[in-house]
C-alpha cells in the first residue's frame, strides 16, 4: 500500500491507503475527522467541501494521491474556537437545519469570502452551488453577506 | 426511569470525555448508593444541585428545532434560565411515551405533557423553598432559576432546593402560564445544536465510531421485491480495505475496514438476481395501469349528497386529470445504521425518526425483548418520512452485525439512496366539479388512482377539502406495480394540494372569478384561513398589477391546525421553466414557540415542496429506478431561491405543526402563476419533464 504524508489543519499525517481513494473517506475513516461529509460521492453536492490550499474543494472526488504537498483544511481545523468570521455569521442568522450540509457550505463560504472579501449576490450564486435539503439558502446568502461585513 | 437514567450516564460519560464538567457526581454507581441530591420529577427535567437544568428531548431533530422547542417549552413553565438548560436527546424508552417523530406533531402532542412537566417541577421546588423558610407557597415565586419570598426579599436557587424538592409529591395538576406571563416561548432563542453544526462537532448516525467496527454496503436487488440467487466476489475480495462478504435478507453485504472500500467491493460483486414480477413495470405501463383502474369501481373514501345528480343539474362542469409521480426523498445524509449485537443484547445508532420502531423490529429480528435493544437517537442529515416509518436502513444493520458478531455501520451510497428506497406515491386523479349559475362548486368528484398505502399517504388533503361543497365524492381505486412507498414530507397533501389547489384555481377561472376572491367567498366562515389568505395577499400587492414579465399564483391549505396562504411570483424562462422570484407565506400555527423556527420551517417545506414542483420524479424502467444521484435527480440551488417572506399570523389556539403545513401551498401556488402567464394549466409535475 502506498504511503502519502498530508498536512490537515496544521499536522502532518501519514497515511497507507490506495492512492485512487478519495481525500473525504481518508479524512472520515483513516483520520477520523467526521466533520467532512458524505453526500453524494460525485461531485454534485459538495458535502464533502474542504480547503486544499486554500480552495474550495470537493474531497469526494479528489484522489489523495493528488492532494500532493498542499495543505488541506478541514471544518474542524478552521477556526480553534468556532470563531471564524463565516462560523460567527452562521450562528448569528441560525443557519442550520439539519445541518448534514453545513460543514461543505461553511468551507465554500469561507473560501468565497477569502478571494472576494465583498461578494455581490452574483458571486454567491455562482460560489455556493452546494445542496441544502432543508432549504436554508436565503440565510445561507444573508450569512454570506453578514461574514463579509455587508449585514 | 431506569433507562433514563442510563442514559443520563452515557450522556455524561461523552461529556466527560470532551472535558466538561458536568459529571460530578455521576460517575457513582446508581445501584445501592445515594446519588447526590438532584431533583429529577419525571422523564423530561433534572435540576443538579449546581443548578443545570437538564432537559431530554424524546423526539429526533432532523433539522425541524424540536431540539430547541421541546426544552423551551419545560423552561418555561419551569421558569429555568435558559443560560443553564442543557439538552439531551433520549434513547429509545416507553417513559417518553411515542417517540415517533412524524406529522409535524412533537410540539403538538407534547404541549400539554411538557408544560406539566416544567410546572409541576416548578410547584415542587417553590414548595421546598416554603418549607426551608416556613412560610406559605403561595408567598412565593420563580423566576429564572430561582426561588424568591418578596417580603422578606429571601431567594434560593434552583441548585439549592433539590434534595428537599425530591421528597416531595409531584402535583398532579400544577398551574399552567398564560400567554401573557411566557418569556421564553415567543421569543427567538438561538438553536441549541447551531454551533456543534457549524463545526463539525454535531455527531450524525454516518460519524458514529465504536470501537473494533468495520463498514459495510450492501447490493440490492434493482428490482423492487428481487431476491439473490447467487454471487461471486472474487474481484471484491482483491480490493484493499475488504475483508469480506455476508449474503443478508435485502442482498449482499460487502465487509470492509473503510467506508470507501465497503463502496469499491459492492461495485465490484458479480451477483445473480431473481427480479421476481416486477420487472415487468415502467413508467408508462404504470400510467396506463393508472388510467386503466380508473374506471374501476373503488373504495369510497367520503362521499356527501348527490354528486351525479348535481353534476347533472350544474349549470356549468369542469374535467381535469392530474398526475402526482414518485419521489424520493434524498436526505443530505444517505441511509445508515450502525449496530451491535453480542449475547442477547444489541446496541443501536441510528439517525432515525422513528427509535422505537428499530427497537421492536431488531428485537423481533433477533429473538430477544425489546428491553434488550438499546438504540441511541444521533443528529439527522434530514428526515423527510424516510427516517419515520421504514426501519429497513437499521434492520440490515443488525442482521449484519449479528452474523458478524462486531460493530458495523451499514452505509447507504447516494445510487442506493434513490435507488433502492422507498418512494413517495404516485396518483393519477379524475377530477370534475359542477358549478351553479354564479360559479359556485355545488359538485366535486375525485377518483384516485394509487398503490397500497395507509389512507394518510394516499387520499389525506384530498378527502376533506376547506371549501364547503354540499355534493362531493372521493373514490380510491387501489393499482399497486411493487414499488415501495413511504410518508414523504407532507404526506397526502404533498400530492393533494397541489391536485386540489389547481382544480379550485380553475373553478374560479371557470366562474370568471379573482382566484383570491373565488376563495375567499369560499371560506368566509372560518376566520383563521380568512385571515392567512388576507395577509399572504395584502404583502404580495395581489390588487396590484405584478412587476412587469411576472405572474402571481394562490394557494391555500389547512395542514391539522395549522393554516397557510402562499403567493408565488414567477417569471417564464425561455425553456418554459418558472423561475420563481418571490413567495409570501402567511402562516397561523397557534401559539409560537420559537418564530425563528417558524419561519425556516416555511422556507424549507417552500424550497422541498419547490424542487418537487420543478423537477422531481422517480422514473421507473424494466422494474428499475432510472435516476441515481443528483446528476439526475436534480435539486434545487441556492442561485434559484425565491426571496421567501413569511409572515407569522398571532393567534392563542394550542399550537399547531410546523415541519410540513407550508409545503402543499407550493405547487399549485406555481402552477397557477404558470396558468396566469402562459394560459396552460399544468396538470402534471414535475414541470421540467413536461407539465
Amino acid at each position: 500500500m502506498p504511503e502519502f504524508t498530508l498536512s490537515v489543519n496544521g499536522q502532518s499525517h501519514t497515511v497507507n491507503v490506495p492512492g485512487d481513494m478519495p481525500l473525504l473517506w481518508v479524512l472520515r475513516d483513516t483520520l477520523g475527522l467526521t466533520g467532512t461529509k458524505y453526500g453524494c460521492g460525485i461531485a454534485q453536492c459538495g458535502a464533502c467541501t474542504v480547503h486544499l490550499a486554500g480552495a474550495a474543494t470537493r474531497s469526494c472526488v479528489t484522489p489523495v494521491a493528488a492532494v500532493g504537498a498542499r495543505p488541506v483544511t478541514t471544518i474542524e481545523g478552521l477556526s480553534p474556537d468556532g470563531g471564524h468570521p463565516v462560523q460567527r455569521a452562521w450562528i448569528a442568522e441560525d443557519v442550520p437545519q439539519c445541518g448534514y450540509c453545513q460543514s461543505g457550505q461553511v468551507m465554500t463560504a469561507a473560501a468565497l469570502l477569502a478571494a472576494h472579501p465583498h461578494p455581490g449576490d452574483a458571486d454567491i450564486d455562482a460560489a455556493m452551488t452546494n445542496i441544502c435539503r432543508c432549504g436554508t439558502y436565503q440565510r445561507i446568502r444573508r450569512a454570506v453577506h453578514r461574514a463579509a461585513g455587508g449585514v | 426511569m431506569a433507562r433514563a437514567t442510563q442514559t443520563r450516564r452515557e450522556f455524561l460519560e461523552t461529556t466527560a470525555a470532551i472535558g466538561t464538567s458536568l459529571v460530578i457526581g455521576f460517575q457513582l454507581p446508581a445501584a445501592g448508593r445515594r446519588r447526590v441530591a438532584s431533583f429529577k420529577p419525571n422523564a423530561w427535567l433534572e435540576v443538579q444541585p449546581d443548578g443545570t437544568v437538564n432537559i431530554w428531548t424524546g423526539r429526533s431533530e432532523m433539522g425541524q428545532g424540536v431540539r430547541t422547542a421541546m426544552p423551551m417549552i419545560v423552561a418555561e413553565e419551569l421558569d429555568a434560565d435558559w443560560q443553564t438548560v442543557h439538552v439531551i436527546q433520549a434513547d429509545a424508552d416507553p417513559a417518553y411515551g411515542d417517540q415517533m417523530t412524524v406529522g409535524s406533531r412533537s410540539v403538538q402532542t407534547g404541549w400539554d405533557p411538557l408544560r406539566h412537566a416544567g410546572a409541576a417541577a416548578r410547584e415542587m421546588l417553590i414548595s421546598a423553598a416554603a418549607l426551608t423558610w416556613g412560610v406559605p407557597p403561595a408567598e412565593c415565586h420563580a423566576e429564572r432559576g430561582v426561588v424568591r419570598h418578596a417580603s422578606s426579599g429571601r431567594s434560593l436557587g434552583y441548585g439549592q432546593l433539590t434534595e428537599r424538592a425530591a421528597t416531595l409529591s409531584v402535583p398532579a395538576n400544577p398551574r399552567l402560564k398564560s400567554p401573557a406571563e411566557y418569556r421564553i416561548l415567543g421569543t427567538h432563542v438561538p438553536r441549541v445544536d447551531t454551533p456543534a453544526k457549524v463545526t463539525g462537532r454535531a455527531q450524525y448516525g454516518i460519524d458514529v465510531r465504536v470501537p473494533g467496527m468495520v463498514f459495510a454496503a450492501v447490493a440490492r436487488c434493482p428490482v423492487f421485491g428481487g431476491h439473490v440467487t447467487s454471487f461471486d466476489w472474487a474481484a471484491a475480495r482483491t480490493l484493499p480495505g475488504v475483508t469480506g462478504v455476508q449474503q443478508i435478507s435485502r442482498g449482499v453485504a460487502v465487509v470492509a475496514d473503510n467506508t470507501w472500500a465497503a463502496f469499491q467491493g459492492k461495485r465490484a460483486l458479480r451477483v445473480q438476481w431473481d427480479e421476481g414480477t416486477n420487472a415487468r413495470w415502467s413508467s408508462q405501463s404504470i400510467h396506463d395501469a393508472f388510467v386503466a383502474a380508473a374506471s374501476r369501481p373503488g373504495e369510497a373514501v367520503r362521499t356527501t349528497g348527490d354528486v351525479t345528480a348535481a353534476l347533472g343539474g350544474a349549470a356549468h362542469t369542469l374535467d381535469a386529470i392530474y398526475d402526482a409521480p414518485y419521489l424520493a426523498h434524498a436526505c443530505m445524509e444517505p441511509m445508515n445504521c450502525t449496530a451491535q449485537v453480542t449475547a442477547g443484547k444489541a446496541e443501536i445508532w441510528a439517525p432515525t425518526q422513528n427509535p422505537q420502531g428499530i427497537q421492536r423490529e431488531a428485537a423481533r429480528l433477533l429473538g430477544i425483548g425489546p428491553e434488550a435493544v438499546t438504540v441511541h437517537v444521533t443528529y439527522m442529515g434530514g428526515g423527510f418520512g424516510r427516517r419515520g416509518g421504514p426501519t429497513d436502513y437499521a434492520t440490515e444493520a443488525v442482521e449484519l452485525a449479528q452474523k458478524l458478531g462486531k460493530p458495523v455501520q451499514v452505509v447507504w451510497t447516494r445510487e442506493d439512496d434513490i435507488q433502492n428506497g422507498v418512494f413517495r406515491p404516485a396518483t393519477y386523479n379524475v377530477l370534475r366539479a359542477g358549478l351553479d349559475a354564479a360559479g359556485r362548486p355545488v359538485a366535486w368528484s375525485h377518483t384516485l388512482v394509487g398503490p397500497d398505502g395507509p389512507s394518510f399517504m394516499i387520499t389525506r388533503g384530498a378527502d376533506e377539502l376547506i371549501y364547503s361543497i354540499p355534493n362531493f365524492r372521493l373514490t380510491r381505486v387501489k393499482e399497486d406495480p411493487g414499488i415501495p412507498v413511504a410518508p414523504w414530507r407532507g404526506v397526502g397533501p404533498s400530492q393533494n394540494g397541489f391536485i386540489v389547489e389547481s382544480f379550485v384555481d380553475e373553478l374560479a377561472h371557470a366562474a370568471g372569478k379573482d382566484p383570491y376572491d373565488y376563495r375567499r367567498t369560499l371560506v368566509a366562515s372560518q376566520p383563521r384561513l380568512v385571515a392567512v389568505l388576507d395577509r399572504a395577499a395584502e404583502r404580495a400587492g395581489w390588487r396590484s398589477p405584478p412587476p412587469a414579465g411576472r405572474h402571481r399564483g394562490l394557494a391555500l391549505w389547512q395542514f391539522g391546525d395549522t393554516y397557510v396562504a402562499e403567493v408565488a411570483e414567477v417569471s417564464v424562462q425561455p425553456d418554459g421553466l418558472p423561475r420563481v422570484h418571490r413567495v409570501v407565506c402567511a402562516i397561523d400555527c397557534g401559539i409560537v414557540i420559537n418564530p425563528d423556527t417558524v419561519e425556516a420551517q416555511c422556507q424549507s417545506n417552500i424550497v422541498y415542496g419547490l424542487t418537487a414542483t420543478l423537477y422531481g420524479e422517480i422514473g421507473i424502467d424494466r422494474g428499475r429506478v432510472v435516476q441515481s444521484n443528483f446528476n439526475d435527480y436534480p435539486m434545487l440551488r441556492l442561485a434559484q431561491m425565491p426571496e421567501v417572506e413569511v409572515i407569522i399570523v398571532p393567534s392563542d389556539a394550542a399550537p399547531g405543526g410546523i415541519g410540513e403545513a407550508a409545503l402543499p401551498a407550493i405547487a399549485p401556488a406555481v402552477c397557477n402563476a404558470m396558468f396566469a402567464a402562459t394560459g396552460t394549466r399544468i396538470r402534471r409535475l414535475p414541470i421540467a419533464h413536461g407539465g
